[in-house]
């Protein structure tokens, strides 16, 4: 079922504009919010189920609870508007088109947390992004939602744009907080966390901007009506950017109930794989969650239909199951590589390492030239389970998550591929002039533990 | 002192001060249950968690939570709660992740040792050493860097480096304005300067000392000799700037290399002053205290013969008399007189040393 709560007005010339956007209901939830507490805000968001865009899931409300609120330390919200991930477009849909739902979500959710110096830290590349946030904000704030004693409540509120130099590392929370600070973008060393210890050692919380958004609906239908959509522990609606071999790309937004099979072949949504070619494989969450092959894409390991939704996606772990991470849907079909595309994938980690802690730095770019060697002809039976050793040195042994997300990619393209891996061995010369088609889905597959 | 909680570290427990980090509880342990570190620096504020070279399995989080950790931990940076039972070398799981590492840090590393001035006193050597393994599966170009004159006194080998930032630390907490970082990102990332400047601060020769590998060297004693053949002297002089307690490297009544003095986990005791480093090499400069105490095992411990007991005479107790007449070499032979010091003598004795 379509269901539109966020994109609900996206459609309408001029929704960029304050005039228009407060024609159409904006800003509501600013009132409303205004008059509760932000115990009560808290609550609300915490009864709706809201789980953090951004990728790992994490539920928002409790995220917000856990923030320490010593006396006469100011807390700050900064809003992740980092988006680099490979595949994932969904922010900048958001905040392109919709710029006012963000400020209206970013005032809330401040008057909650009671930052009175919110950041909005954009990513380098969304220049013109920069200028419609800052005009927006320019708009909200001539018409009294922001600065001083807003609403005459005695909250004040200021929301600064700050724009990234152009590296995915910073859109890791306590990276894109350094960064944010002025200094080199390295993750920090977790605990403390920034909900103790965060912007300027001040306690923090770091948010996605699609949460953040989600934010103004959920006050203005209440934390039950909003826990009312979708299924299960994922609430909500989500945005999904899809990209890839599909008639429609774009970004659609889900209420989760949907299957995968429907997302990606009903006309509503994707509309199917042009050129009546078929499915061979799909990454569901943004490049960093493992791709699965088409057979266990539409059906869970147990034979169940997999729905597009957190628990459905994530079911069977990562042996049989992906995640659904940042929305970012990659689709692929039967003419895609998927030894040239985990190749293209692993130089992206591998230029965007921060190389502060060393099994990334070292071992991000080791496993791009292996890569490089196997799709240009020259790999060997034996670089497979190299390959797998040192995904496997890396994952789980590094600072910050973006050592996991190199690996995973890796892992599981060898997990579901590896035949494609030792054709494209076995046969260098023919896996220069034409690609190796469907997979002969071994799953289950030998993949080597140790 | 405040109440003390306790930990168990591979099986041994000990009590201590609460916020202490797992490593350093381990460190009061001593010995094998240690976990190596090559970017921690217990003198530097914020330094850790980078090389990961001291990861260790937390098997049971705290008496009250007494949850395992889902991830190995980075040691060095995680404080110990009560009843925390760490496993370092009873986790195969951190041994294998310790040997990947180890791996790591090398596939990059020129192992130029053979002329390489650090060999001998290199953390990297003798971490290779005990967890590494003795071939690599590492078959691309090494990465390499453009040479980079960083001023009269440092050499940089960016070639060698392993990024613990230690050196960028040192600088920022001990000199009044850090000339020096990390430019770049990724693989790429190197310490360099920003551009073409000099460092030469009067306490900026210590990153020669915490440098665990051979990228901060000495320019003053750049292929003068090796560490092992020179013989650490304790030994102080009257310096305005800093304490002038100072580790002399000698050969003879020659000093090769001035160092501060460093403890047993190689980490500096007190900082000294780049006159005290570089320009006093005479050793009418100094008062000399005595020989360093240098761990047994390591290389530069080769070249000491002190406290080498002289021969038992057993021969009364295997025959059940005094032999009536016998000889006994230790004592008859000049060589052996107990008030010559053998490692105090430069090079090779001759009979001449003994018959002063």
């Amino acid at each position: 079922m379509s269901k539109k709560i966020l994109l609900e007005h996206a459609h309408i010339e001029g929704i960029r504009f304050y005039e228009t956007y407060r024609k159409n209901g904006g800003y509501r939830s600013v009132e409303k919010a205004l008059k509760m507490s932000p115990d009560e805000i808290v609550e609300e968001v915490k009864k709706s189920g809201l789980r953090g865009r951004g990728g790992a899931g994490f539920p928002t409300g409790m995220k917000w609870s856990f923030l320490a609120k010593p006396e006469g330390v100011p807390r700050h919200l900064v809003c992740n508007a980092d988006e680099s991930e490979p595949g994932t477009f969904k922010d900048r849909y958001l905040m392109e088109f919709l710029p006012h739902l963000l400020i209206e979500g970013l005032i809330v959710s401040s008057y909650a947390l009671g930052s009175n110096a919110t950041y909005i830290y954009i990513r380098g590349e969304y220049a013109w992004i920069t200028d419609i946030l800052e005009q927006a904000i320019t708009e909200a704030k001539a018409n009294g939602w922001l600065g001083k004693n807003i609403l005459g409540t005695g909250f004040d509120c200021e929301i600064y744009v700050q724009r990234g130099a152009g590296a995915y590392i910073c859109g890791e929370e306590t990276a894109l907080i350094e960064s944010l600070e002025g200094k080199r973008g390295n993750p920090r060393i977790k605990p403390p966390f920034p909900a103790i210890q965060g912007l300027w050692m001040r306690p923090t919380v770091v948010n996605n901007v699609e949460t953040l958004a989600a934010v103004v609906p959920i006050i203005n239908m209440g934390g039950d009506e909003y826990a009312k959509i979708g299924v299960g522990k994922s609430t909500g609606t989500k945005l999904l950017s899809v990209c890839g071999n599909v008639n429609k790309p774009g970004v659609y937004e889900i209420d989760m109930t949907i299957s995968v099979e429907e997302f990606i072949y009903s006309d509503t949504y994707c509309g199917g794989i042009p050129n009546g070619k078929k499915l061979k494989a799909c990454i569901p969450g943004g490049s960093s969650v493992p791709i699965l092959p088409a057979n266990l894409l539409l059906k869970t390991a147990k034979g169940e239909t997999r729905m597009m939704n957190y628990e459905s996606l994530a079911d069977g772990g990562f042996a049989t199951g992906s995640m659904m991470g940042s929305g970012g849907f990659i689709v692929l079909d039967e003419t895609q590589c998927i030894v040239r595309h985990t190749m293209s994938l692993a130089r992206f980690y591998n230029h965007e390492s921060c190389g502060q802690c060393s099994p990334c730095r070292e071992g991000t770019g080791w496993m791009y030239k292996i890569l490089k060697n196997i799709e240009y002809g020259h790999g060997k039976m034996s670089d497979i389970d190299l390959l797998w050793d040192v995904q496997r040195k890396i994952e789980g042994n590094t600072i910050c998550p973006l050592g996991d997300a190199a690996a995973w990619p890796v892992a599981a393209a060898i997990r579901h591929f590896r035949d494609e891996f030792e054709w494209h061995i076995n046969n260098p010369v023919e896996a220069q002039t034409r690609n190796y088609g469907l997979a002969h889905y071994a799953d289950p597959i030998h993949v080597p533990t140790v | 002192m405040s109440e003390q909680i306790k930990v168990t570290i591979d099986n041994i427990t000990v009590a201590v001060a609460p916020g202490t980090t797992i490593l350093q509880a381990a460190r009061q342990i001593g010995g094998e249950v240690t976990p190596p570190a090559m970017c921690y620096y217990s003198k530097l504020e914020g330094s850790g968690g980078k090389c990961r070279t001291c990861l260790v399995e937390v098997s049971k989080g705290s008496e009250k939570d007494p949850r395992p950790m889902p991830k190995l931990v980075a040691s060095c940076r995680t404080p110990v709660s009560d009843g925390m039972e760490v496993k370092n070398i009873t986790s195969p799981k951190v041994l294998d992740a310790r040997a990947g590492i180890v791996e790591m840090l090398l596939i990059n590393h020129p192992l130029d040792c053979p002329v390489c001035d650090q060999a001998g006193e290199c953390h990297l050597q003798d971490l290779s050493y005990e967890h590494g393994a003795s071939s690599t599966r590492y078959e691309f170009d090494r990465r390499t860097f453009e040479k980079e004159d960083i001023g009269p006194y440092i050499q940089l080998h960016m070639n060698r480096c392993i990024l613990c930032y230690r050196c960028v630390y040192t600088a920022d907490q001990l000199t009044g304005k850090r000339e020096h970082g990390v430019l770049d990102r990724g693989d790429h990332a190197a310490i360099s300067t920003c551009i073409g400047k000099a460092l030469d601060n009067d306490f900026i020769g210590n990153v020669i000392d915490v440098c665990p590998v051979g990228a901060l060297t000495d320019k003053t004693f750049r292929f003068k000799n090796r560490v092992w053949f020179t013989k650490p002297v304790d030994a102080h002089r009257d310096c305005p700037t800093c304490s002038g307690k100072t580790r002399l490297w000698m050969r003879g009544d020659e000093v090769y290399r001035v160092t501060a003095r460093k403890d047993k986990w190689g980490e500096v005791e007190e900082w000294i002053c780049n006159t005290c480093r570089f320009d006093k090499k005479q050793a009418s400069d100094w008062t000399i205290e005595g020989p360093s105490k240098i761990d047994r095992h390591s290389v530069i411990a080769q070249g000491h013969y002190e406290g080498v007991l002289k021969p038992q005479n057993f021969l009364p107790e295997v025959i059940g008399r005094n032999p009536k007449l016998l000889m006994n070499i230790h004592d008859v032979s000049g060589v052996n007189k107990n008030d010559i010091e053998l490692s105090k003598l430069n090079g090779p004795a001759h009979a001449a040393d003994f018959e002063q």
